[in-house]
């Protein structure tokens, strides 16, 4: 990116505070709905001196974090199996179709039946959001590999461990990161809401709570830090990316 | 010296081919690729196959490889050893592994059959250097140009000390200045161990240049049509030998034979 395209992008969300803090104070925004910029910043502070705010962000990253490895690492092994083998893909696919458009928190209330509204049903939701768009992105990424590639093992005597490990996986490692990314989107989604529902910690239930007593500040807190999260997790997911795939042009 | 045609059937020779066929099972009935192909290439001997598109020179080459099997006709190779492969294929266009460095990609052969880490860097830094490319050995094929990259999987190949190299128009992609070059690296190289080579090519120039022995391909279901000896020692000057009389009669000969093909290719 050029200097001043970072410049430019400050300017915007930067203008727009202004903008907001700038209408407050002219009473332009009733403060009983809309907090101000620096209310909310006000709030924000008192939150995490509290050690409030810290507590509910942790509970629900942990449950992202956990909730991402236990999706992603068997949709990782399995898309990379459908992608390698045209049985498995045959067998597998139908289902793989019928089930990835069902909305995942529709089906937390199922969830919540089995597993409790404890953190395995949290976790399991967030697993299960990522769990099909990472499969879809890693079986892609297989079969959008150029087939030489496979020659190229085979001529060489790969056995089917060595597809796996040398040519199927570092090869469909950037479209299994298109996955991730596209899953941290939903995981936030999906906890923020699943929160919202059962639960008596994390983000979701922090602004859930606010809404109830009425506290407009810290709703827009919750709000903010949802966004500051997902920026959070791209950064560390692009810094990631970058590591794992040195071979890639730029 | 044996005449290559007197060890077909024999076990005699490098590459010993008979009665080759590999048949498709297609939409509209079997196709087949290649038909009845038989011939054979002398222990050290650089031959050239050339054939119109579509003619099955990669099937044949493909099948000789071990990448697929035919339908019918058998073939006599070297087996590998220990450390060593029976063929190693050389691959047309896209042929560097991206995700490894130019070291790794020329391990990667050695990698596969078990030779032990600080062995096969050895071995892998050795033909690096014989491809001029030492300096490269920790660059991605992305860095690297395409006549380097095609250098990086010639090593890799050569790297497996193969018995037999099987060579798919590794010079295709490449522009003409580039492709002198790599032809004329080739065959210093292959003057240093003289592997057994059976180099596919639709170039006449680079068939003649380049080998000992012309086979000529037919139009689809190949067969071999007929094969033309290459009047010139070794080593060889290519600014020498285009300029012999002999080069423009076989330069005219092969197109003979192979002009045919190309026209009954390119009938419906």
């Amino acid at each position: 990116m050029r200097v001043a395209d970072r410049w430019l992008a400050v300017v915007s969300p930067l203008g727009l505070l202004v903008l907001w803090e700038g209408l407050s104070r002219a009473g332009v925004l009733d403060p009983r709905f809309i907090a101000s910029p620096s209310a909310i910043g006000r709030t924000l502070v008192a939150l995490i001196r509290t050690g409030e705010l810290p507590y509910h962000v942790g509970v629900s990253v942990e449950r992202i974090v956990a909730g991402f490895l236990l999706g992603s690492i068997p949709a990782v092994a399995l898309g990379l199996a459908m992608g390698l083998n045209r049985s498995v893909r045959a067998l597998l696919m139908p289902l793989v179709a019928a089930i990835y458009p069902i909305p995942k928190i529709a089906v937390y209330p199922l969830i919540i039946f089995y597993l409790g509204i404890g953190e395995a049903s949290k976790v399991s939701i967030v697993a299960l959001s990522i769990f099909f768009l990472v499969l879809l992105n890693t079986m892609a990424g297989v079969l959008g590999l150029d087939r030489t590639y496979f020659n190229i093992a085979r001529a060489y005597g790969a056995r089917p461990v060595d597809l796996f490990t040398t040519i199927a996986w570092p090869g469909a490692l950037p479209a299994i990161f298109t996955g991730l990314k596209l899953g941290m989107g939903f995981a936030l989604i999906v906890i923020v809401g699943a929160e919202l529902l059962g639960s008596d910690a994390g983000i979701g239930f922090l602004i859930w709570r606010s809404y109830q007593i009425f506290a407009i500040d810290v709703m827009f807190a919750g709000l903010l830090v949802t966004a500051v999260l997902g920026w959070l997790a791209t950064i560390a997911l692009d810094w990631l990316e970058r590591r794992a795939l040195p071979w890639r042009p730029n | 010296m044996l005449r290559a045609a007197d060890q077909v059937g024999t076990g005699l020779a490098g590459i010993d081919v008979v009665g080759l066929s590999k048949v498709y099972p297609g939409l509209h009935g079997p196709f087949a690729a290649i038909q009845d192909v038989t011939f054979a290439v002398r222990d050290g001997e650089f031959a050239a196959l050339i054939g119109p598109s579509g003619c099955g020179k990669t099937t044949l080459l493909h099948i000789l490889a071990g990448l697929i099997d035919s339908t019918a006709g058998a073939v006599t190779m070297p087996r590998g050893h220990p450390g060593r492969l029976g063929t190693a294929l050389v691959f047309q266009g896209t042929s560097t592994l991206p995700w490894m460095t130019a070291l790794d990609n020329v391990a990667y052969g050695l990698r596969l059959m078990g030779v032990p880490l600080a062995e096969r860097i050895a071995r892998a830094r050795g033909h690096l250097e014989r491809v001029g490319l030492l300096a490269f050995a920790d660059a991605y094929p992305h860095q690297l140009s395409e006549g380097m990259r095609q250098r990086v999987s010639i090593a890799r190949a050569l790297a497996t000390d193969p018995a037999i190299l099987l060579m798919d128009e590794p010079f295709a992609d490449l522009d003409e200045q580039n492709r002198l070059l790599l032809q004329d690296e080739l065959l210093r190289i292959w003057q240093e161990d003289r592997k057994t080579v059976l180099f596919v090519t639709h170039s006449l120039d680079e068939a003649i240049r380049l080998s000992d022995r012309v086979l000529v391909m037919s139009a689809s279901p190949g067969r071999i049509k007929t094969e033309v000896p290459v009047p010139f020692g070794r080593p060889r000057d290519y600014q020498v030998i285009r300029r012999d009389p002999a080069y423009g009669a076989l330069s005219a000969r092969l197109w003979g034979e192979l002009r045919e093909e190309v026209l009954r290719a390119g009938r419906p």
